[in-house]
């Protein structure tokens, strides 16, 4: 092309002093980036390939190597800002839906920054988590509370089916395809060890993976990949996949050339096909047609497996919740607009969908006004980045969490955002095996572990701070929250007060 | 009178509790408990103070004995229109008071021996306690001026600002006669001073003392105002008459299971337990998981017939119980104990979580 | 006893156990001063074609050929470990022939090279283990 309108968007630094031209960064880049030239004896980098995703800086012995931002730049403009730009670029070159992967990166505000969470002091003490013990444990599932006794008066248990967590975190739905192998693994693996729940998304459940079944939430989605009735009855809970955080409103796309030998049989079509998933479920245009799959999906597990049904969180998700909650579901999932994905289109990622915590908020509020909180359990995600978030989450009324980003980030991501590319040079979004070889589930699990082991660990000292000793008493206590930095009309739909109030 | 709750302020507090249960039925005057109440002085500042007596209108013990506050006149002739048209009153007077140099500000106190009339029951088709709460709840929530603080049959509670040695001597307990009494001297960080804030909270006959402060109020609160109730006092004593209200009377447990539900033991001692017993733990813990209360707390709760005690998981709060023959003593500490009964069959700390629960004897009762 | 135990299916042929090694056995602190501009000797070495690749080292065999194959002595087993004396080698190259996994290497200063676990350095912890970035290197007891 003799006109370049796109210009790179890094530039890669090296420090030729430390550089010791051992050509890591050459064979460990899968764009090609850095390659090593014998005349002039040195390193030397093609920054147009580069995607910013660590892996050279990563790996290099000495340090020598790291990426900034091309400081080259457009003329100073509050509003017609050097992305902007630069998609109408490459719009005008390609006539094409814009695509890009992971969660939304625009500057909207994160409100579990605008929250703060309270201690106790002198009237209540404080609980010594190294004392005293710290329960996390959640159990996931419709709660009745009419009780039933045998002809001896002792009560009889009588709930529907439960999913038991030592810790309010589950791995949130990824699908293998989207994933690789070894990405999957290390979830399965982790899952177990903990004592938590992944999610398959919605690529079906490999055969490998079936041990895994009682740590493992199977999904069906509205393409059906992968689905048929050892699928359903091997997971732990079945999840609907209505919509996702990243693109509500819209399927899921997986090119051909992700649908390997594996992934296609997993997913039940032909290898190198398109996997498409389309918008809607097409045999579910109303709130009675879910119902119906609901009792489907239970009948077909025996009643022995909660049904959760995944919504993006939207404006009006509050009566969505409820209509769900009177249809049989028995664990509601938000996905907030912050939501991950493996590739979406860049403007309904950007911009459609709200706040995980509004959402939140308001849904619990709505079903506590109608009386039928009990009815299910709430699970939210899209983006929960760390611990206090998770805090902040089941104090707004959440009974636990989905992560997904943050996973990954354990796994090894930089967030460089090319998934869609297949290229990805840690092993995780990719399905070319020199670079699945990249994650090595011995290592991929522990670092998930570790993560997790490390969050409920800072979750019971804030617990513990607040004069809890019980996750469940943290559970919609509002009372625990303030807000700061927001106006009345975010107080009152958070419905927490404002700091120093 | 200034309500608690106005203007959305959660009052914390530390204080002095105290009870006195007979097995065999046999009522006594207050003026043990206010013995008992007056040696734990220190544990109270002053601005609260109050009682609970079980068996003590033995003539119209069928009746639900209302002891209501007014503010003014006006408050009065509204109220007793309402209860008029909703209840048959088969009397009602003043409390009566001994006047007190340290007890002021006081407002109009009655009292009122009521069944509600048959009538608005079957068109209202509610059972007697339903109709009756319902009532006082509306009383306290639209009557401006008027206060509901007591509502049980045979029972009544009396309380106001003031030390309770001093309360009790202003409502001349020492002329009564129970077989349970229940005391409760505050400590709040803050008040408004208003007589209904004091404890014990009550709600139909179950009245509640309280030492401690919840750290799960929210909530639980959140949760049991799904169902009807209103949190309107925002005080910890109230959402726990609440939440017992709620298991024991609407879903039918039993004071050993609703106990079982507010301090459940720990998940580790659970998973050690035998199967069955196991399953009714992890079903009545997982089932009403938002009712835990977790914060410190000892409570005395007074019932028709019995009594029950319990301390927070973490025992974060001190309780002490005395036996002597048919007669239990339960107080914050030994010394009010040893005050009333200096020699005792029997004394111990309950563990934390560990309901202590005494009821009257098969075939034993009130009567006189 | 422990060995090094290489598992090709983690390799990734990315050569930097070779680095770490030089660098751990050349017993200079800074890695750039160690090997920036020098030819690397390493003690193990990555043999590897498209589809597959590994690091071959000394295996510390319990009858080492080697050792019986050195005309000097300055090859023998201490504490399990086959080492080398450097000043009684003679660059025969002998051990380097008969070593049925081509893990003695030639060394332009004279004396071969092979791994010796990282006795002498690096606090007695084989540098290509720590250095491996996917775990394809891993000491174990064998």
């Amino acid at each position: 092309m003799p006109i370049n309108y796109i210009f790179p968007q890094f530039e890669i630094l090296r420090d030729e002093t430390r550089c010791i031209k051992c050509r890591v960064c050459e064979n460990q880049c899968a764009n090609q980036v850095h390659r090593y030239d014998n005349d002039y004896r040195i390193m030397i980098a093609d920054e147009s390939k580069c995607v910013n995703c660590h892996r050279c800086v990563a790996l290099c012995p000495t340090k020598a190597l790291r990426i900034i931002k091309n400081p080259h730049s457009f003329r100073e403009n509050g509003n017609w800002t050097a992305d902007i730009i630069t998609d109408i670029y490459k719009q005008a070159s390609s006539a094409g839906v814009l695509l890009s992967s992971m969660g939304n990166p625009m500057n909207y505000p994160v409100y579990w920054d605008n929250m703060l969470i309270n201690a106790s002091q002198v009237t209540n003490p404080s609980i010594d988590p190294l004392r005293e013990p710290m329960e996390t444990r959640t159990y996931l599932g419709q709660k009745k509370h009419t009780i039933k006794r045998d002809h001896k008066g002792n009560i009889v248990p009588n709930l529907g089916p439960q999913l038991e967590l030592s810790t309010p975190i589950m791995f949130s739905a990824m699908s293998y395809g989207s994933l690789s192998y070894n990405a999957h693994e290390s979830l399965a693996r982790a899952s177990k060890s903990l004592g938590i729940l992944y999610n398959t998304g919605e690529g079906g459940l490999h055969e490998d993976f079936y041990q895994y079944g009682s740590n493992t939430i199977v999904q069906v989605a509205s393409g059906r990949f992968g689905v048929h009735i050892d699928y359903l009855n091997t997971g732990a809970a079945v999840e609907i996949k209505m919509g996702q955080g990243a693109k509500p409103g819209i399927g899921g796309h997986l090119p051909g050339a992700k649908i390997t030998e594996d992934v296609s049989k997993t997913r039940m079509i032909p290898v190198g096909t398109d996997a498409i998933s389309p918008a809607p479920h097409h045999d579910i245009y109303s709130i009675e047609d879910l119902n119906q799959l609901v009792m489907s999906l239970k009948h077909a597990t025996d009643f022995k497996k909660p049904v959760i049904v995944k919504i993006a969180a939207v404006h009006n998700v509050a009566a969505i919740a409820s209509g769900i909650a009177r249809s049989g579901a028995d664990i509601i999932a938000i996905d907030g607009f912050r939501g991950g994905t493996g590739a979406a289109p860049v403007r309904i990622r950007d911009n459609v969908g709200i706040p995980i915590e509004l959402a939140l908020a308001s849904v619990d509020t709505r079903l506590r006004n109608e009386g039928i909180r009990d009815s299910v359990s709430l699970v939210v995600g899209g983006s929960i980045r760390c611990s206090s978030d998770v805090v902040k989450a089941i104090a707004l009324g959440a009974d636990a969490v989905y992560i997904a980003t943050a996973a990954l980030l354990a796994l090894g991501c930089h967030l460089c955002r090319t998934c869609y590319s297949g290229k990805c040079n840690w092993g995780i979004a990719t399905q070319r095996e020199d670079l699945v070889k990249r994650l090595n589930p011995e290592v991929g699990y522990q670092r998930l572990v570790n993560l997790i082991t490390a969050w409920t660990h800072e979750i019971k000292e804030m617990m513990g701070g607040m004069g809890i000793n019980s996750i469940e008493a943290l559970k919609g206590n509002r009372f625990m929250l303030r807000g700061i930095g927001l106006n009345q009309k975010e107080l009152d739909i958070l419905g927490i007060r404002h700091a120093g109030e | 009178m200034l309500k608690e709750g106005k203007d959305n302020y959660r009052i914390p507090s530390g204080c002095a509790i105290c009870g006195i249960f007979n097995k065999d039925g046999k009522r006594v005057s207050g003026t043990d408990i206010i013995s008992a109440i007056e040696i734990m002085h220190a544990r109270s500042n002053g601005l609260g103070g109050g009682f609970a007596g079980y068996g003590i209108y033995p003539e119209y013990k069928d009746y639900y004995a209302f002891h209501i506050f007014y503010d003014d006149d006006k408050a009065k002739v509204i109220c007793e229109e309402y209860l008029n048209s909703h209840f048959t009153i088969a009397y009602l007077s003043r409390i009566p008071t001994r006047r007190h140099p340290k007890i002021i500000n006081e407002p109009l106190i009655f009292r009122y021996f009521v069944l509600p009339k048959s009538s608005n029951l079957i068109s209202a088709q509610l059972d007697e306690q339903e109709y009756t709460s319902s009532c006082v709840t509306r009383i306290n929530s639209d009557i401006d001026g008027a206060y509901v603080f007591s509502s049980g049959k045979d029972m009544g509670v009396f309380k106001a600002v003031g030390y309770p040695e001093d309360v009790g001597s202003f409502y001349r307990l020492d002329e009564y006669e129970a077989y349970c009494w229940t005391a409760h001297g505050r400590y709040p960080t803050n008040t408004p001073g208003w007589w209904g804030g004091a404890h014990p909270f009550s709600f139909l006959d179950c009245s509640i003392v309280h030492n401690g402060e919840i750290s799960s109020y929210d909530a639980n609160r959140r949760y049991i105002e799904m169902f009807g109730y209103k949190c309107n006092l925002l005080t910890d004593t109230e959402v726990i008459a609440y939440i017992l209200d709620f298991l024991i009377r609407k879903t039918g447990l039993s004071y050993e299971e609703a106990a079982i539900v507010i301090a459940a033991p720990f998940w580790s001692s659970i998973d050690r337990k035998e199967q069955q017993e196991k399953e009714k733990l992890i079903y009545l813990r997982n089932t009403f998981s938002s009712l835990l209360i977790t914060g410190p707390f000892s409570i005395i709760v007074g019932f028709t017939g019995g009594i029950m005690a319990l301390n927070d998981r973490l025992k974060l709060r001190s309780m002490v119980v005395g036996e002597k023959k048919d007669t239990v003593y339960i107080a914050s500490e030994e010394s009010a104990i040893r005050k009333i009964c200096k020699d005792l069959d029997r004394i111990y700390s309950p563990r934390g979580g560990e309901p202590v629960i005494y009821t009257l004897k098969e075939g034993e009762c009130n009567a006189d | 006893m422990m060995k090094i135990k290489v598992n090709e299916k983690w390799c990734l042929g990315c050569h930097l156990c070779e680095y770490y090694c030089a660098f751990a056995n050349s017993g200079i602190e800074d890695m750039v001063k160690a090997l920036k501009d020098m030819s690397l000797r390493p003690k193990l070495r990555i043999e590897q074609n498209e589809k597959i690749s590994f690091a071959v080292s000394c295996r510390h065999c319990e009858d080492p050929i080697c050792v019986k194959s050195c005309i000097t002595g300055a090859l023998s087993i201490k504490d399990n470990v086959v080492c080398i004396d450097k000043n009684r080698c003679v660059g025969c190259y002998t051990c380097v022939l008969v070593c049925p996994y081509g893990a003695v290497m030639p060394s332009d200063e004279g004396a071969v090279r092979k791994c010796e676990l990282c006795i002498g350095n690096n606090d007695a912890k084989p540098a290509c283990v720590q250095g491996c970035p996917n775990k394809a290197i891993e000491l174990a007891e064998v």
